[in-house]
């Protein structure tokens, strides 16, 4: 990238995207540059509100998960795990440990699966000149293949734990409700050892990618790792220093209502935060495994990272991460033979958080119960909500970096499209 | 793309999402092990999740969601008016989905609840069916691939479309799964269309019906059974519901 950088040349500049492709949801991008000065810059929802928080009033805690898994088809797992684990604490529920393993498999999985989608069929493409991954099948067979078989991979991992890859069937308040069968796991163990040269050449191909310089400092969101990088449960923390309990996510997000916007704003210590892969790196990178920090440093990731194109990096990162993680945990159930992996629910009233790191970032899920089992009220605050105040004031930035002499509506357009594209919004999750 | 040397003709798709979450458009992109030769078979003219080519000259048009503004329906209108064959993908899109149950609230207090002095524009959700004429319906929550796989089939070589009358319990028998009745929790298997494979209770959860009703199901007798085994009016009727493929039984 040679067009960064202060010029005095007045320059005009518009980019209009209605419906934004390649990402889940709708958002459109409206940046108007007049006599080199940024006028407009706007990144909006435009996605059709769902009201799922209302939908849940009056169901049965059976029926939360199933339904809230419909979220978004893309992290339905993470949905659903933080369903069951909001209503597993207004319970006072403990699940058996061989439950929580199964859990981070099935979450594993999903993050894999989400984040290989992204890299290669939705931000790929940008980098390499196409308008979708589709031509790669032609052009690239071999990278069209590496594709499809870390998918496949990830998506078998979802199907063998959680029942099924989109809206999981096993994953149930007070557990999982089945252990699945020890040959199956120990052939996506093999499977998971055999992808390793598949991992190797994706970070190849990502080293050759150019990712255009863009650097705004960020407060960054994520669960706290004690002992391990973290995805499910755990206390709050931002790269600014703030700390809370789980239970207390309103005092993370202090969401507000755009008037642009179906999606919710949030902010913390400044006028925006940003969570996800980055974000989780970001405030835990020590608790990585030994091959994803070397992954890290081969592609120059390093804490505290405040380019939001660097999110792709830490995405392909954490995949090294949850690959080699995989199978510590096969291992581990595999050892544990036939575990329980249900603990008994007994419903009462009371309330309940549960944050989940999905692969966008942090989600929080907060029930309150009837006695009868039935949820009373419900909140959800989904990552890509948190992100979309974040990816405006970048799209400010980026757009007065980039205002410069040389720049055209194409390139520009371009560029915002793939900063959009880098926080991998899910938009119908969003706006839910 | 050719086979013995021979050019197929390759259907124009293009799959057009609105109100869901998406997860019937990712199927698409699912069941990798076939995903280079559906590719193959099919010409991309419009999947905004992940491309960005866009056209108009499609024959087939794959919808998924549920239509739940008016600007939706407008949009519906003229996708319709270009497309040879408009396809249902998908419980919400076919039923209106788990989307539908926001029909059964207040939609002014829903709005106030979740957006406070900012309401979004929202209308009672409708399938597509209720907007336009639907030519082929694919119900599931998500969408079968494979179901989707056999309607190319069925384009490109003239194999018969997939049609389930029967009910899950057949598929799910034939995996040996314990029924989920004997494990004391209710299932829609009796009365649901097949086609899915059962997931569900082999995974451990009773049917939810996402699929929508058999051919000619046997209400009566289900209802009997559901009550024999202690399941209450109002868990059968909820679970019903919760697609919205069972409408004509509530
Ligand atoms: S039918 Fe299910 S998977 Fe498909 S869009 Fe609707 S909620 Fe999502
Ligand atoms: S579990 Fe459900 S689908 Fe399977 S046999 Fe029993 S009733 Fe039928
Ligand atoms: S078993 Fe029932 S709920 Fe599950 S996929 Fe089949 S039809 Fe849908």
């Amino acid at each position: 990238m040679t067009t960064s950088g202060k010029n005095t040349k007045k320059i005009n500049l518009n980019v209009d995207v209605h419906h934004l492709t390649r990402v889940e949801g709708h958002g459109n991008i409206r940046v108007r540059v007049v006599d080199g000065k940024v006028t407009e810059a706007r990144w909006d929802i435009v996605e059709t509100p769902r009201f799922f928080e209302v939908m849940l009033k009056g169901k049965h805690y059976t029926a939360a998960g199933i339904l809230t898994a419909r979220i978004c088809g893309i992290c339905s797992i993470g949905h659903c795990l933080a369903s069951v684990r909001a209503s597993e604490a207004a319970f006072g529920v403990t699940i058996p440990e061989a439950a929580a393993k199964l859990r981070l498999l099935a979450k594993h999985g999903e993050t894999m699966q989400s984040h290989f989608l992204h890299l290669f069929f939705l931000a790929a493409p940008d980098f390499l000149g196409l308008t979708s991954a589709i031509p790669l099948k032609d052009l690239n067979p071999e990278v069209f293949g590496i594709a499809a078989r870390l998918k496949k991979l990830a998506n078998d991992i979802c199907d063998l734990v959680a029942g099924r890859t989109t809206h999981p069937v096993s994953l149930q308040v007070g557990g999982v409700a089945k252990m699945p069968d020890r040959h199956a796991l120990l052939e996506i163990r093999d499977r998971l050892e055999r992808s390793v040269p598949d991992l190797t050449a994706t970070v190849e191909l990502f080293k050759t990618l150019e990712i255009p310089e863009f650097v705004r400092e960020t407060e960054f969101v994520a669960l706290k790792g004690e002992n391990d990088y973290p995805f499910i449960g755990g206390r709050l923390v931002s790269t600014d220093g703030v700390e809370r309990d789980e239970s207390e996510y309103l005092a993370m997000t202090n969401e507000y209502v755009d008037k642009n916007n179906t999606s919710k704003w949030a902010k913390l210590s400044r006028e925006s935060l940003a969570v996800g892969a980055l974000a989780r790196l970001n405030n835990n990178y020590d608790f990585l495994n030994d091959q994803a920090k070397a992954v890290a440093v081969e592609l120059g990731l390093a804490p505290v990272c405040h380019a939001p194109l660097m999110n792709n990096v830490a995405q392909l990162v954490e995949c090294v991460h949850v690959v080699y993680d995989s199978i510590r945990l096969i291992d581990e159930l595999v050892d544990s033979g036939n575990a329980e992996t249900m603990a008994p629910v007994k419903p009462k009233a009371g309330r309940g958080v549960g944050a989940v790191e999905v692969p966008r970032g942090i989600l929080y899920h907060d029930y309150e119960y009837g006695d009868d089992g039935r949820v009373v009220r419900a909140n959800c605050v989904i990552p890509t909500t948190q992100n979309n105040a974040n990816i405006h004031y970048d799209m400010h930035a980026l757009a007065e970096q980039f205002a410069c002499e040389g720049m055209t509506d194409e390139r520009l357009e371009l560029l915002c499209s793939m900063l959009v594209r880098a926080y991998d919004p899910c938009i119908s999750c969003s706006v839910h | 793309m050719k086979h013995l040397n021979i050019e197929q003709k390759r259907p124009r798709i293009a799959v057009f999402d609105f109100t869901g979450c998406e997860g019937c458009e990712l199927q698409l992109a699912n069941k990798e092990e076939t995903l280079g030769a559906f590719l193959d078979a099919i010409e991309v003219i419009n999947y905004r999740e992940v491309s960005s080519e866009k056209g108009d000259n499609y024959d087939v048009a794959l919808i998924d969601g549920a239509i739940t503004r008016p600007d939706e329906i407008e949009r519906l209108k003229a996708i319709r008016e270009k497309a040879k064959v408009l396809v249902a993908m998908g419980s919400c899109a076919c039923f209106g989905g788990v989307t539908k149950l926001k029909n059964a609230y207040n939609l002014d207090e829903a709005n106030r609840e979740v957006y406070g002095d900012c309401p979004k524009e929202t209308i009672p959700t409708m399938a597509v069916g209720d907007v336009v004429t639907v030519d082929l319906k694919l119900p599931g929550c998500p969408v079968s691939k494979d179901e989707v796989e056999r309607v190319v089939q069925h384009l490109v070589w003239d194999l018969p479309l997939p049609t389930y009358a029967y009910p899950v319990c057949l598929q799910c028998k034939q995996r040996y799964t314990v029924c989920r009745f004997d494990m004391g929790e209710l299932c829609l298997g009796p009365i649901t269309r097949a086609g899915c494979n059962a997931p569900c209770p082999a995974g451990g959860l009773g049917c939810w019906g996402c699929r929508g009703p058999a051919e000619n199901p046997n209400y009566e007798e289900f209802f009997a059974l559901a009550k024999e085994k202690g399941f209450s009016e109002q868990e059968v009727k909820d679970r019903l519901a919760f697609f919205g493929g069972f409408e004509d039984v509530l």
